[in-house]
């Protein structure tokens, strides 16, 4: 289970409308006119200390650029992404920098996250030498090789090099290498996607176990919505960049007000051939739209079951329905 | 995914040595035969430039009347023949031997090291800076190279210092541009965008990152690099240009050798030989170097 | 009537530069006539090689021993101007990723067409006509319209749609579906396979779906194969398999899922160590390493593949799980 009531209820992290826009093409040779990607269309949530919130979505609901823009790893970013009361947005890139300390990322890839030529020791050593380089050579390779056995690895393996590592190995050291300062907020970016369904129960259960440890909170994002159950308090669906319905991990998967949520819960194939062939299935038509040219006041329309004419013409809101469970949809109550 | 098991013999308290990519690649490259020869004769021909001339009696500029144009004779001591100055032939082509493989090392280091940096800087930073930087090295390419030997000629004489600068001059912009380009693609890779979202600094991710991964294509470039510049010189003396008399290079060499053709073909053999041996030896390396570097083997 | 395909201790080995893989060892299964077997795996499985071999589409470096029978007719080796009589026509394959299994540089509608003027030699009138009939069976809207579109106009989920209907085409016996929905969003998903689970109740082709979604197969196969490190290691009912697995490896994939259908959240039971290496397999059986229930004659022994009811098969020595 992940661990019980977050320690404290000021937020870490508040995220205000965020948007991230990306302009493309309209060169004078370019074959398309220019147009904006609306990656991420006014998105807010508040995290706190020790939590988990779950992103999940698919092709092109923008959460792995969410993650990014949170981290600042993304220019054209707007809206505000406050860090303990202080606006990201406003410091300077050598103050930025040294937030960093504080808020690192898991990569979907676990081997392309590791530089080839590092061995294992110095990848997970170098935020040391980032962060406190004061450490003398001798303590530096105490803390990485206590935090190798920590998340699982042989401490002697030290000079090794990734390419010598399975999948699942590699993404012990990317998460060695996020935990080793400590951080306050780890954003995992997919970091199962990649690996064997049985290796990641082991990743899965390893990064419960640090939080329950080190006490973080973390952003997961994934399309699985069976692991990001497991892992998450909370869960934020996207869709095209716009958050569908926001609300604790119970109450998103045993009442889902959200067309798209009830139609994404459903597709997921159960590992159990009677409840799989005999379930009452949502199946959507068609398929996503471009993020090029999302359709116009719900961006769902297209597909949703639900759909009216005042769906085309107005944006949905995003509404709170009741304590911590939010939904943007004209029919949530349908 | 490829998945290496702990291997049994190493006790518990040894820290295991890993396998690193520079050692894989080096295994690779001792199973190409071309390689492997192509090294071994270059280290012989190197050394036979370095330290051949003192087992001669004759010094390269040993002009002697008595010796014209004598063919190869051991007895005699000039195991490649004289030229039409009577100098002996053996000693000039492992003294330009010297001269023409230091001007390729050092031409080629020069343009690795103005290319590296220039290319790295214009790849990560991208933007206005790149566009400055490349379209300078782009007006150089321009720049005819012969009429550009000629002016420093003019200007400053001959001189073989003369002759590493110009070659530096022109070959650092390839170098650049290979650079560049890996940095470009490097920019992008996950491990470079991990190492920005933990806080390290640009010039840092650059020098630690970015600069050795490029190293692989670098080297093979690099290897690739000096039998052109060598080319280049020999050509520049060829046509002469180059090192001055009595200084000898192999283009030197084999342009005296051109005009005695007919009558010493020794003279141009000899050179000639070592110029083409020593090219293709380059050349099999630098291919068998991209071979052994290449990562999709993996 | 003979099994569609019956495949007797097939081996597929690899030669690496740093020696020899084997990607697939004494591996024995046959499909029978309108059934959907499961074909079920991790890396090193070894599943994909299998079929790769069936088809002929091994790598360069890869070779094939063994037998494989498809409809009575020995294949295994047969040069590819025989195979390709077969391949396309009366057997098909599809992949993981349909934006590098279709041609880029062709139209879907020539892609489609080429395959029925090659195998059932129509003209190119008659073979558009079933061509654009056959991408409505797959529902792809306006599918007269599309069908002169190039594969990077479609979506992913049209993609793989259409390589489902370049597969279908020719009416084959046998469809082979390697990963079909890996790749797509989970939405998609969901439609490819109710396609899939509607083509199979009205067609009488028989399918093998390669997969390591123990969910896909739930809801699609009748009989499952599990895979381990290169050969079989349990097979049977798909039922039986999910409700009483025999072997462990299987038991600790089904246990080691996250599934939406739980009520309670629990710590997900985890299979301990690494997926298998196929150059530093344990001795005996290859899954000792990670097997919660080994004993000795594990370490010394490999378990023969063996029949232990009515078409349930196990490579365990466990007289029971």
């Amino acid at each position: 289970m992940p661990s019980a009531a977050p320690l404290s209820s000021a937020p870490l992290l508040s995220v205000q409308d965020l948007k991230v826009h990306f302009h493309l093409g309209g060169g004078w040779f370019s074959r398309h006119k220019a147009g904006v990607v609306k990656a991420v269309d006014g998105v807010s949530f508040d995290l706190k200390p020790g939590e988990t919130l779950g992103l999940v979505g698919e092709s092109g609901c923008g959460k792995t650029t969410l993650g990014r823009a949170v981290l600042r790893l993304l220019p054209n970013i707007d809206g505000r992404v406050v860090w303990l009361g202080e606006d990201l947005a406003k410091l300077d890139p050598e103050a930025m920098r040294l937030k960093r300390r504080e808020m690192q990322i898991v990569f979907q890839d676990p081997l392309a996250a590791l530089d080839p030529r590092m061995t294992v020791g110095e990848i997970i050593g170098e935020p040391l030498r980032t962060f406190q380089p004061q450490l003398s050579n001798s303590e530096a390779k105490a803390k990485v090789q206590a935090m190798m056995a920590r998340v699982g690895l042989l401490p002697r393996q030290v000079n090794r090099y990734p390419h010598e590592f399975s999948g699942g190995q590699c993404q012990r050291i990317g998460i060695a290498r996020a935990m080793i300062n400590h951080p306050k907020l780890v954003v995992c970016d997919e970091p199962v996607s990649a690996l064997d369904v049985s290796i990641q129960a082991q990743i899965v259960n390893l990064l419960m176990d640090l939080q329950q440890e080190f006490g973080m909170s973390m952003i997961f994002i994934s399309h699985n919505l069976s692991v990001v159950r497991h892992i998450s308090h909370r869960i934020m669906v996207l869709y095209l960049g716009r958050v569908a319905e926001l609300a604790g991990r119970d109450q998103l998967y045993r009442q889902p007000r959200h067309p798209y949520t009830q139609a994404l819960i459903s597709a997921v194939p159960i590992p159990d051939p009677d409840l799989e062939r005999q379930k009452q299935r949502i199946v959507l038509t068609g398929d996503i739209p471009s993020p090029l040219n999302p359709p116009s006041g719900c961006a769902f329309r297209t597909r949703c079951p639900k759909a009216t004419e005042i769906c085309a013409r107005v944006r949905p809101d995003l509404l709170h329905i009741e304590t911590g469970h939010q939904v943007a949809c004209h029919h949530w109550d349908e | 995914m490829t998945v290496t098991a702990f291997p049994p013999s190493i006790s518990p308290a040894e820290e295991i040595k890993g396998r690193s990519l520079w050692s894989d690649a080096w295994r690779r490259l001792l199973h190409n035969k071309a390689a492997v020869v192509s090294i071994v004769l270059l280290l012989l021909i190197t050394l036979a430039s370095v330290f051949g001339p003192f087992f001669s009696d004759f010094a390269y500029d040993d002009v002697s009347w008595d010796s014209i144009s004598i063919p190869p004779d051991f007895a005699s001591g000039h195991y490649f023949g004289t030229d039409d100055n009577g100098r002996d032939l053996f000693v000039r082509v492992m003294y330009g031997g010297r001269i023409s493989l230091t001007v390729g090392i050092v031409a080629t280091l020069v343009s690795l090291f103005i290319g590296v940096i220039w290319g790295a800087t214009a790849g990560f930073i991208g933007g206005r800076v790149d566009g400055i930087l490349m379209r300078l090295v782009d007006i150089l390419y321009s720049v005819p190279f012969i009429f550009f030997v000629i002016m420093l000629t003019v200007v400053f004489g001959r001189n073989i210092v003369l002759i590493y600068v110009a070659i530096g001059a022109v070959s650092w912009l390839d170098m650049a541009r290979i650079v560049r380009g890996q940095t470009m693609s490097l920019k992008k890779r996950e491990f470079v965008e991990a190492a920005h979202a933990g806080g390290v600094r640009t010039a840092t991710v650059i020098r630690r990152h970015i600069i050795p991964n490029c190293l692989g294509p670098v080297i093979v470039y690099v290897t690739l690099t000096v039998p052109n510049v060598i080319l280049l010189e020999s050509f520049l003396s060829f046509l002469g240009l180059g090192v001055q008399e009595p200084q000898t290079s192999w283009g030197v060499l084999i342009s005296d050798g051109a005009r005695l053709m007919e009558s010493s073909p020794w003279a141009l053999i000899f050179p000639a030989v070592m110029l083409a041996v020593t090219l293709g030896c380059f050349n099999f390396i630098g291919d068998g170097l991209r071979d052994a570097l290449d990562p999709k083997d993996r | 009537m003979p099994p569609v395909l019956d495949i007797r201790d097939l081996e597929v080995r690899f030669a690496t530069p740093d020696g020899v893989v084997e990607a697939a060892n004494k591996v024995s299964l046959t499909v029978e006539s309108g059934e959907t077997l499961g074909i079920v795996g991790e890396s090193g499985s070894g599943k994909s090689q299998v079929f790769m071999a069936v088809m002929g589409l091994l790598a360069s470096n890869g070779r094939a021993t063994g037998s494989v029978k498809f409809q009575g007719e020995e294949i295994l080796g047969r040069k590819p101007s025989e195979l390709n009589k077969i391949r396309g026509a009366r057997m098909s394959m599809i992949f993981q990723d349909p934006m590098t299994s279709l041609n880029p540089y062709l139209t879907i509608e020539r892609q489609l067409t080429e395959v029925l003027e090659v195998h059932r030699g129509m003209s190119s009138k008659e073979a558009r006509e079933a061509a654009v009939a056959m991408l409505e069976r797959v529902q792809i809207p306006e599918a007269d319209r599309r069908i002169s579109l190039y594969p990077f106009e479609f979506s992913g989920g049209m993609r793989q749609r259409a390589m489902i209907a370049m597969a279908l085409l020719c009416q084959p016996e046998l469809l082979i579906a390697d990963e079909p929905t890996t790749a797509l969003d989970v939405t998609v998903q969901a439609q490819i396979l109710a396609l899939m689970a509607e083509l199979k109740q009205a067609g009488k082709t028989s399918f093998v779906v390669i997969t390591h979604d123990l969910g896909v197969v739930a809801g699609l196969c009748d009989r499952v194969l599990v895979m381990y490190a290169g050969r079989v290691v349990e097979s049977g009912p798909v039922r039986d398999i999910f409700k009483s697995p025999q072997h462990p490896y299987t038991a600790g994939l089904l246990a080691s899922m996250p599934r939406l259908d739980e009520t309670e959240v629990h710590r997900l039971a985890t299979i301990p160590g690494q997926p298998p290496n196929l150059q530093r397999l344990p001795p005996g059986c290859a899954f000792s390493d990670r097997c919660p229930r080994v004993f000795e004659l594990c370490h010394r022994e490999r378990p023969p593949l063996a029949t232990f009811a009515p078409g349930r098969m196990k490579a365990c020595h466990l007289p029971h799980l």
